[in-house]
């Protein structure tokens, strides 16, 4: 197969950055898009010519590191599928591709395609954990037994990988699904409830400071999120931040 | 360079004395101690930030040590551990099925093949419990089952439930809640974190590792960072393979580095091929992707019984689904009436490569076996269709019910079998392969997980130290985070004890400027040589040399001439691999350069130390030695010893030292799963 | 405690929007309560209408409700526009392509431009009728005990009879429109209220939604036929 890529290039943060246009041929369908990106790569390392920076790892769907907006969507036109896990075989020959970063005040770009997500590591840092050291003499794994439906749910939230489809694809480029759904996790356990309205607020404070936009219910991010991770979430934080400033806790 | 011995001497692994059961508890309550006052004062790398990492750098910042955290990811959370699926190990005996420490231990040293240390083994298995608390602690969600409690699964090679698990991604998971631990302690200040940072050199003073220098592969900042301690956990090396289950990123070089200055390389031959994985389908196939082992507790492996029928399969002239029951050859049933399906990997897969040989193998390129759901899908279907009271429910119900409980339980692993292949494996058999997957081997450490090199450790995948020379499913989380959370943290203290009026370690030695002299020449020769060829192609290469000579079966022939092929190969880099752009930018290119290279040096000593190891054991055979029905033949007269490497300026003409393996609590057998 | 607090973090913007907007809906079942009269009021001359009219501006209670919709119209309308801003803000660089459509509803992503829409329509719509009723010179009406009431009734009456007023099918218009608009605003602004303050079920959240699009549907549509039906039957 055959297409036309339109890639956004980048030097840097402090450069404007402009799209260009690659052609691109002997494509198959089994390869995966970045095995395609690849390709490129190879050619125009070979031309002498700077090849399209953009990140990835584990090319398997899990480690969230890989983040284009093919095509105006966030990871490519299929639902719940990573970059890595798109085929080639998703597009038609002849197609002509657009390749954007992840676009966010919050997410600057690094080179091309690469952004930096670390705003989403200072999210957690702010809350997004149980305050216990390892000390070896927790309770038991089984002295509270934690109902299957709960466990399920919060093993729901926990499956976000943390790759920003969800602010890359949200008009408002906002975090809500991202912050949510590690609310959501810890909220759903018993182990997370001490800290549970605590943890709300600084979450979102934190989100706030790093410039993300607001929520505005449009759903898109439930839509593109690789993971499938619920807008019941986002509506846990909306009570949970909710109860915590009602009752100052 | 440290001062090396250039012949052959006994390592002491400093294992403490008293019996097997006694030795971790003696052990800690006789170790050195650094009260809370002094721990303020003591600085402490971590590198890398998987499960091993991660735990590590949390529990030492919990104990009060200044943590600095490096990964080259964009965040900790990305670390490979994260891809990790099917579970993790601990002896909790929570279904009541026999299982114990002992069990763990004897069944871990076993599936190791009789090449691990007693010592170790016993305290990973005593402490397996301890990590399930503190991760459920965390707010880990391994599944449960309705009454609430936790539930387990069974993995290869044991006869006992014992594995924890969150659907496909317990990996993900663990990780998330070692992430969140690092994430409290940077919060708090006691961790800090470099994220896209590269450990470029350890560097060495006084003989004490105390510091690294590191690159911002954002910047290209090449940064100096000192430290009493430097703990390395920056996972394994498959990518030596170039296709393999690991992330693209993922490398030897912090490990290789350590290597080439002091610290010893110990099995570097022992490999770990996971059977089930997705076929390689083509030229430009940048990794493969695992189904993880718990598929094995549910479905059945097998290929035709008659050459007819592969002949048909591969022209396309008849389904999988037409070929009958008696003319399948479920050859792991067949083999291992015992185990079955669920016999070790290591066994699971040369057993796939025996039959693709013979020329069963079920895809084009001969290179894959059936992985079939149907009879768990009906089996469970029945099952589902008696709880809720069907009476007499058709075929088509049963199968539909079935699906459904195999989806709740595989799901995820099914949806991306389809996204990768566009087959739909509810309805039809699985392709699979074996596939680079772990490597057991790594940087030798001693009982407090410290390398040659004092002060410098390794924890994870990166240190060689739990799984002999083949690790069973769902241990390699749980020696990543017992090595993090709850045996360095210790261990590192009775090192540390030293240095309580050391003070901040100076990066302004002559050291500290050599090795950074090293690391930016070696950078600018990258850039500077004009060459023509891109890295991938020169490690594409390397992985083809390694797969073909020092894969699944290996020879001596073979090896010796794959030892030359790397050396022309590394010829043929340094002088014709180009580097595009520039030091002082984000420049992937730059970043995969070097971490190739450090491959193919370790491409060469795993060739020479599996042409050392003149026996087949775990996840290396020799094809010279093994039994009249295939089975890997054991020499314990004259291998039951970890081979440890210490590095001369040419990777095959590394130093051999052994440390001798001292089985006092289990008698050597040969492995049988019949 | 949370460090920005409650009027400054982004949930309590949308708090205040989801409660103002949720409170304006329940006006709009007033204000619909109320023209709904206009079905029948020609029958008695409007006697009844006017004196529901009169009541709406004068009884005390009813004067503190409507200054909460007033509130509540501003600061929706402030409140929406500190949002957009700041969403703009979020991202300062376009996407070169952009799919919208295929990952959310039209009007949830033209919020802002309907309630603008909206807006235009409810200015118009107050000059027309509340400036009228309050500060304008309209004729009088004697009710059957005596009292004089303000004849809202013929105001509104003229308003849309293209006999009277030369504009009146342009009036009819932009009516509709302003109607359409709001239709469109409420079929997300609705359930988006709830999932705001975070009421959300899987046993009910179906039931919002639905309640949200009946909503949505049916007010408009019924002060769209009271209009129509005004223009229509005087003509």
């Amino acid at each position: 197969m055959d297409f036309t890529l339109k890639i956004w290039r980048q030097d840097g943060p402090q450069d404007e950055g402009r799209m260009e246009t690659y052609p691109i041929s002997d494509i198959t369908g089994d390869m995966s898009f970045l095995e395609m990106m690849d390709v490129l790569n190879d050619k125009i390392i070979r031309d002498g010519q700077d090849p399209v920076a953009f990140d990835h790892d584990c090319r398997e769907g899990i480690c969230g590191m890989c983040s284009m907006f093919i095509n105006g969507e966030a990871h490519g036109p299929n639902r719940k599928t990573t970059t890595c896990q798109l085929h080639m075989r998703s597009f038609k020959d002849g197609d002509t591709i657009y390749i954007e970063p992840w676009r966010a005040a919050a997410f600057p770009v690094v080179k091309d395609l690469a952004v930096d997500r670390s705003a989403f590591d200072r999210i957690i840092q702010s809350g997004g954990y149980v305050s216990v050291n390892s000390s070896g003499n927790p309770l038991d794994a089984n002295a509270i037994p934690v109902p299957k439906d709960d466990a399920d749910e919060a093993f729901n939230a926990a499956t976000c990988i943390g790759c920003g489809a969800c602010v890359a694809t949200c008009k408002n480029a906002s975090a809500m699904l991202f912050v949510s759904a590690k609310v959501s996790q810890l909220a759903l356990l018993p182990q997370g409830q001490p800290e549970r309205m605590n943890r709300v607020q600084r979450m979102v404070d934190q989100m706030d400071k790093e410039g993300f936009g607001n929520c505005t219910n449009t759903g898109a991010c439930e839509v593109e999120c690789p993971k499938g991770i619920s807008l019941d979430n986002i509506a846990r934080m909306n009570r949970d931040y909710l109860k915590s400033q009602v009752t100052g806790e | 360079m440290t001062d090396m011995p250039k012949h052959s001497v006994s390592l002491d692994a400093k294992t403490p004395e008293g019996p097997l059961a006694d030795k971790w508890k003696n052990h800690k309550n006789s170790i050195r101690l650094v009260n809370p006052a002094n721990k303020r004062l003591i600085d402490v790398i971590v590198v890398g930030t998987g499960l091993a990492g991660s735990s590590a750098a949390a529990s030492l910042a919990e104990m009060g040590y200044n943590v600095k955290a490096f990964c080259f990811q964009d965040s900790p959370r990305r670390a490979h551990s994260i891809a990790a699926q099917g579970g993790i190990n601990a002896a909790k005996n929570y279904q009541n099925d026999g299982d114990s420490v002992h069990r763990l231990f004897y069944d871990t040293i076993k599936g190791g093949d009789y090449r691990s240390r007693e010592s170790n083994v016993y305290r990973l298995a005593e402490v397996s419990a301890n990590i399930i608390d503190q991760c459920v602690s965390q707010g880990v969600p391994f599944a449960r089952d309705y009454g609430g409690l936790l539930d387990n699964r069974s993995f290869g090679g044991v006869q006992v439930s014992r594995t924890f698990y969150a659907k496909g991604q317990t990996g993900q998971q663990l990780l998330l809640g070692a992430y969140s631990a690092l994430s409290r302690q940077v919060s708090k200040g006691k961790v800090t974190m470099y994220s896209r940072h590269e450990m470029m050199d350890v560097v060495v003073v006084d003989g004490k590792a105390r510091g690294i220098i590191a690159r911002n592969l954002v910047t290209g900042e090449i940064e100096r960072h000192g430290a009493h301690a430097v703990v390395l956990c920056s996972g394994g090396y498959g990518n030596v393979f170039f296709l393999s289950t690991n992330a693209m990123g993922s490398n030897v070089s912090a490990a290789w580095k350590a290597h080439r200055r002091g610290a010893y390389m110990a099995n570097p031959c022992y490999t770990q091929i996971h059977p089930t994985c997705i076929p390689v389908s083509g030229h430009y196939q940048s990794k493969l992707t695992l189904m993880s082992e718990s598929l094995r507790n549910d479905g059945r492996i097998w290929v035709p019984k008659e050459k007819s029928d592969v002949e048909a399969l591969r022209n396309g002239s008849i389904r999988p689904t037409d070929i009958p029951e008696e003319r399948r050859d479920y050859y792991l049933e067949r083999r291992y009436p015992a185990f079955g399906n669920l016999v070790p990997r290591d066994v699971a897969s040369r057993a796939a490569k025996e039959r693709c040989d013979a020329g069963f193998g079920v895809n084009e390129a001969g290179e894959a076996v059936f992985l079939d759901y149907a009879s768990a899908i009906e089996r469970y279907g029945k099952t589902e269709a008696n709880v809720k009271g069907i009476e007499n429910p058709s075929a088509e119900k049963i199968r539909e019910l079935g699906e459904e409980v195999v989806k709740a339980k595989y799901g995820n692993l099914f949806q991306m079998y389809e996204q990768i292949t566009a087959d739909n494996p509810y309805k039809t058999p699985m392709r699979i392969y074996p596939a680079v997957h772990y490597t057991m081997g790594g940087l030798w450490v001693d009982y407090n997980l410290q390398t040659t090199v004092p002060g410098l450790y390794a924890c994870g995948e990166a240190n060689f130290s739990d799984h002999g020379a083949n690790r069973l499913g769902a241990s390699a989380l749980m020696q990543g985070l017992a090595d993090g959370y709850f045996v360095l943290p210790y261990t590192v203290g009775d090192y540390l004890a030293d240095d309580i009026r050391t003070g901040a370690i100076s990066t302004d030695s002559p050291e500290f400027e050599a090795a950074e002299k090293g690391v930016t020449d070696r950078i600018q020769h990258l850039l500077g040589n004009n060459g023509k060829t891109p890295v991938d192609d020169f490690h594409r290469r390397l992985g083809r040399i390694m797969w073909n000579e020092c894969g699944m079966s290996r020879n001596e022939k073979g090896l010796t001439q794959a030892i030359a092929d790397i050396q022309a190969l590394r010829a043929e880099f340094e002088r014709d691999v180009r580097v595009p752009g520039r030091a002082d930018q984000f420049n992937p290119e730059l970043d995969k350069a070097g971490r190739v290279a450090d491959l193919i040096d370790l491409g060469e000593l795993m060739c020479k130390d599996a042409l050392e190891r003149k026996e087949s054991c775990g996840g290396h055979f020799r094809e010279e030695y093994q039994t009249p029905e295939g089975e890997a033949l054991r020499d314990d007269e004259g291998h039951t010893h970890v081979s440890a490497w210490a590095f001369t300026g040419v990777p095959s003409e590394a130093v051999h030292h052994k440390e001798e393996l001292n089985f006092e609590n289990v008698e050597l057998k040969t492995r049988s799963y019949k | 405690m949370a460090q920005t607090g409650i009027l400054k973090s982004s949930l309590a913007k949308k708090y205040a929007m989801a409660a103002t907007g949720l409170f304006l809906c329940l006006f709009l079942v007033g204000h619909l309560a109320g023209n709904l009269q206009l079905f029948t009021a020609g029958a008695d001359g409007g006697r009844q209408f006017n004196e529901y009219a009169k009541f709406m501006t004068t009884f005390p209670a009813v004067k503190i409700l409507s200054y909460l919709t007033y509130f509540a119209v501003l600061f929706h309308l402030a409140d929406g526009i500190v949002l957009s801003i700041q969403n703009r803000k979020a991202r300062p660089v376009r996407y070169a392509m952009e799919r919208p459509s295929t990952n959310a509803g039209w009007s949830s992503r033209n919020m802002m431009v309907l309630g603008t829409i909206v807006l235009v329509f409810l200015v118009t719509h107050m000059q027309n009728f509340w400036w009228q009723m309050h500060f304008g010179e309209i004729p009088m009406q004697k009710l059957d005990d005596g009292t004089m009431v303000k004849d809202l009734y013929s105001v509104v009456i003229a308003f849309f009879n293209p006999e009277l007023n030369s504009f009146a099918l342009l009036a009819l218009g932009l009516y509709l429109l302003g109607q359409f608009a709001l239709g469109f605003h409420l079929w997300h602004g609705f359930s988006s209220g709830f999932q705001s303050v975070g009421v959300r079920h899987p046993r009910y959240s179906a039931i919002i939604g639905l309640a949200g699009k009946a909503f949505s549907v049916v007010v408009p549509l019924l002060f769209s036929a009271i209009v129509v039906f005004m223009y229509f039957t005087q003509a």
